[in-house]
């Protein structure tokens, strides 16, 4: 149908991050009443695809994008969300972006609303204009009855509701208003038990019917393709295929969204695990409330001498794991290492059992930047096991020459790159830092290792070395680790096993050499048991 | 029953109140005191801080916390009054003089403060108070040695005999009671200041007014979530400043109110611990760091008073020694609001916690705390 207008248009969209390049030359479109799907991994750049289209601030201080947007017929340059919004495009958020203390009319009609005029604001300014709440009650019914979804009172506070009615509010409020010509989901499904799941899906379409034209994010690719008209794959910032929904499978779309990546990075070849390997680390259902990494209730083991990867997409809880392990983000559930309990919520109990820490976060939590490379490499291993002191009379003082021998023997062991141990961390590049973190948590000497995102942000070749230098760990020493990545790749050059994480909990566990396609899968949550969502109530 | 149990779950859902009302109750007890003596002086002093304490409102729901910078308001005010007193304006003429010299800069002070803590966001309540410190020295600088040097100014009633510079203590005989003596009524010996209720319950009706319009629900808004109310297009720093400039104003109003009450300005103190009482009898009615109404505020400010009232006789009859109840209700001012803060602190930390145990995000649970 060449005749359907079409109300979005973004033409060879190309942004960089710092010279890093996230989107490559995309185009898409988006037609009126046409529900559109787009699906990626993490990283692909649907955030700051959809960043762009909203004017985000980030953007513009990042040094703005090019290309062009056409919107409604007309070239569009949105600068800030108000823009966005003004010309007519609704976005569902992926965090709520409701206000607890107000009721589900306060909130739909968040800063939108209805007003009387009285003495004072004719005499000072609009701003004084009484409430018409009965008026806004009656408008966000309406909303609310668009959706189809029973069981939203407009005058409830949104406080204490399930997460599933804060969604449908949420596009209540999109919905209710009135020249909206384009709506962004962005994962409206996550949250969702499967009824309200179908009654979401059920309310896009009526929506699309109305004329309104729908950009659908998300990872469940059976639903992309029950409701979506196209779906376009985005990988690494390119768009890798754009299809009509009913010409492709949730296999062949799973394929194209993880792909082969191309990569130098070789690691001699992994260790055999003895069959019968004895479980050092039990975990059982841990809960962990790490903003933006929750993890519902997960129960693993994991064997001497094992690597154990952990993956999934960014925002389904696989940081949270290592974090809530080593008691630095608020945890429940229970953690055993080497038969003893480790209590949770204490990080220093987790250190004492022999567990050492690599962060994700190496230059806000992992190091003292402004501290020279030697005491960083030696600070946690003082505090923790008395390791570098000495005694003096009645003091206990720091040992120099002890750091300095460590930090010489470290230097050449992980080959950091550096001017020599008084060097300050700071002026280390990226990969030399990570070298550190992982040697200072070695300086623990620890029966077992967890590294979160050990590569992220360093050079191909640091990668390599870190990763060789994981792996030596590990068949040398014997070191049991825990890795956790967003590289899916490096997981499955040098893990044994691996758990692939899906909305806070373990989808599945695979081993390195499944498919392309298994993985893609079980990333998407189309191999995960139960939908979490079922669980879900803030009661 | 229905009755009682409402009654039982509002005592048992506002415990501050509801220990301090046992322990005014005990003091009035004590200290032997007849109830027309006491019921006097809480009306006085109600009268007298009342606006003080509504004042406090408006940044509380915007999310500001309590507003220490008050203290700018009330230098404002004393401004005010400095001029008033000068010009020889007696009566409510200079009451309202006093208040239209104040006016603007109150607005300009509050300005000022509400552009600081936006750029303290998070720390609003140490920022204001620390605020408050180095605008008592910039109001030193002007009143100790700009007058009669810079400015200038001969007035031997007002000024030092060195001829520049400010007395310490100012007799406010031209202003004195200009608001509680335009009308006020006898019941039975009991000397209530009409005019005085009335403005207070203008501003109360007014805050309450407020509430209901667009701007409050902006208030609401940003007080709850900023990055919510940002997104959803309100301009959260303007509507924070706006919040702050009201409360300075409103501020500076019950400075005015307070001090033809009391007579007499202590021109380098008496602004010094307006924020500190105001804070406290807020917290005495139950208001918390982020949730205040006006019920909340005028009962507080009623309890607080009745305590400071009764304490000293209460030590008396007690101890034998007035000191002890004045040591009391000092110690009760500041420990107050330190069990606010320590509360609050404390109730987002145990949030959290409980909020991890049911696998919710924080914030999914009732912030209404």
């Amino acid at each position: 149908m060449p005749s359907v207008p079409v109300v979005l248009k973004m033409i060879g969209i190309t942004k960089e991050f710092y010279g890093n390049p996230v989107l490559k030359n995309v185009n898409l479109d988006v037609k009126q009443g046409e529900i559109h799907g787009l699906v990626g991994e993490n990283g692909a750049g649907k955030t700051t695809l959809m960043n762009i289209l909203f004017g985000m601030p980030v953007i513009q201080e990042t040094g703005g994008f090019s290309g062009r947007i056409v919107f409604d017929g007309k070239e569009f340059l949105p600068r800030e969300p108000r823009q966005a919004m003004a010309a007519g495009i609704g976005m569902v958020h992926q965090e709520f972006m409701l206000i607890p203390g107000f009721s589900v009319t306060e909130n739909i009609k968040l800063n939108r609303e209805i007003t009387k005029e009285n003495f004072l604001s004719r005499m000072f300014s609009r701003k004084l204009e009484t409430l018409d709440m009965t008026t806004m009650a009656a408008h966000s019914r309406k909303a609310i009855d668009a959706l189809a979804f029973e069981g939203i009172d407009e005058w409830a506070p949104v406080a204490g509701m399930p997460v599933g009615h804060k969604q449908f509010v949420e596009i209540a409020r999109e919905i209710d208003k009135e020249n909206v010509k384009l709506l962004v989901f962005d994962e409206p499904t996550a949250v969702l038990t499967e009824s309200e799941a179908a009654i979401l899906l059920d309310a896009l379409k009526r929506l699309a019917r109305r004329g309104i034209g729908i950009l659908f994010i998300s990872h469940r690719l059976d639903e992309v393709l029950a409701i979506c008209d196209r779906v376009t794959v985005l990988r690494d910032g390119e768009i890798v295929a754009e299809k009509k929904a009913g010409e492709t499978t949730v296999i062949e779309l799973a394929e194209r969204m993880v792909g082969r990546k191309v990569g130098g990075l070789r690691v001699p070849d992994r260790v055999k695990l003895p069959e019968t390997g004895e479980d050092v680390l039990v975990v059982e259902d841990l809960a962990v409330n790490m903003p933006g990494e929750r993890v519902r209730g997960v129960s693993f083991t994991v064997k001497r001498g094992e690597i154990l990867g952990i993956g999934g997409l960014a925002g389904h809880g696989k940081l949270g794991i290592a974090n809530g392990i080593m008691g630095l983000q608020p945890a429940s559930g229970s953690v055993r290492f080497l038969g003893r309990e480790i209590s949770l919520n204490d990080p220093v109990s987790a250190l004492r059992a022999g567990l050492a820490f690599v962060s994700e976060d190496r230059r806000n939590i992992g190091l003292l930047l402004d501290e020279a490379l030697e005491d960083n490499l030696a600070l946690t291993a003082m505090q923790v096991h008395g390791r570098f002191l000495r005694r003096v009379g009645p003091f206990t003082v720091r040992d120099p020459g002890s750091i300095r021998r460590y930090a010489l023997e470290t230097i050449k062991e992980f080959d950091i790159r550096t001017t020599g141990p008084r060097q300050i961390v700071r002026r280390l590049s990226g990969g030399n830092q990570q070298k550190v973190c992982i040697a200072r948590a070695i300086s623990l000497e620890p029966k077992l290792l967890l590294v979160s995102e050990p590569t992220r942000g360093i050079d191909v070749g640091a990668k390599q070395k870190v990763l060789e230098i994981l792996h030596r760990l590990n068949r040398e020493k014997g070191l049991t680790i825990i890795m956790t990545s967003s590289e899916l790749v490096e997981l499955r050059r040098i893990c044994h096993r691996i758990i692939i994480m899906y909305g806070g909990i373990i989808a599945g566990i695979l081993p390195p050499d499944a498919s392309d396609a298994e993985f893609g899968l079980t990333m998407s949550g189309e191999r995960s048991a139960e939908r979490s969502g079922e669980h879900e109530t803030t009661r | 029953m229905k009755v009682w149990r409402k009654i039982r779950e509002s005592l048992t859902s506002s415990p501050i109140p509801l220990v301090f009302g046992i322990l005014c109750l005990f003091g009035v007890v004590v200290s032997g005191k007849s109830w027309s003596f006491l019921l006097q002086e809480v009306v006085t002093r109600l009268a007298r801080n009342w606006i003080l304490v509504l004042s406090l409102l408006v940044p509380v729901s915007a999310g500001l916390g309590l507003n220490f910078s008050m203290v700018l308001g009330a230098m404002a005010a004393q401004t005010g009054i400095i001029v008033m007193t000068h010009l020889k304006v007696p009566g409510i003429l200079g009451f309202l003089g006093a208040f239209i010299v104040s006016f603007p800069i109150a607005v300009v002070l509050g300005f000022v403060a509400g552009n600081i803590m936006n750029k303290a966001k998070g720390r609003e309540m140490i920022a204001g108070m620390m605020l408050g410190f180095f605008m008592n020295g910039v109001y030193q600088l002007v009143f100790l040695f700009m007058v009669g040097t810079v400015i200038p100014m001969k007035n031997p009633d007002l000024m030092l005999p060195q001829g520049f510079g400010l007395r310490n203590t100012v007799e406010l005989k031209y202003m004195k009671y200009a608001l509680d003596n335009l009308l006020n009524v006898s019941l039975s010996g009991l000397v209530i200041p009409l005019a005085t209720f009335a403005l207070i319950g203008l501003v109360c009706l007014g805050l309450n007014r407020l509430y209901k319009t667009k701007l409050g629900q902006d208030f609401r808004a940003v007080g709850q979530d900023m990055h919510v109310a940002s997104v959803a297009g309100i301009d959260v720093n303007k509507t924070r400043l706006l919040a702050v400039v009201i409360a300075t104003v409103l501020a500076s109003l019950g400075q005015l109110v307070f001090l033809q009450n009391i007579g007499t300005l202590n021109t380098y103190n008496s602004h010094e611990q307006v924020a500190t009482f105001a804070i406290a009898s807020l917290l005495l009615g139950g208001a918390t760091v982020t949730r205040a109404t006006v019920g909340q505020a005028l009962a507080g400010t009623f309890l607080f008073h009745l305590l400071f009232i009764v304490s000293p006789y209460a030590g008396q009859s007690l101890m034998g020694s007035p000191q002890v109840g004045e040591y009391f209700r000092v110690f009760v001012a500041y420990g107050i609001i330190a069990a606010a803060l320590v509360v609050h602190a404390w109730e987002a930390h145990r949030r959290a916690l409980s909020a991890a145990k049911r696998g919710l995000p924080e914030g999914e649970t009732d912030r209404a705390g």
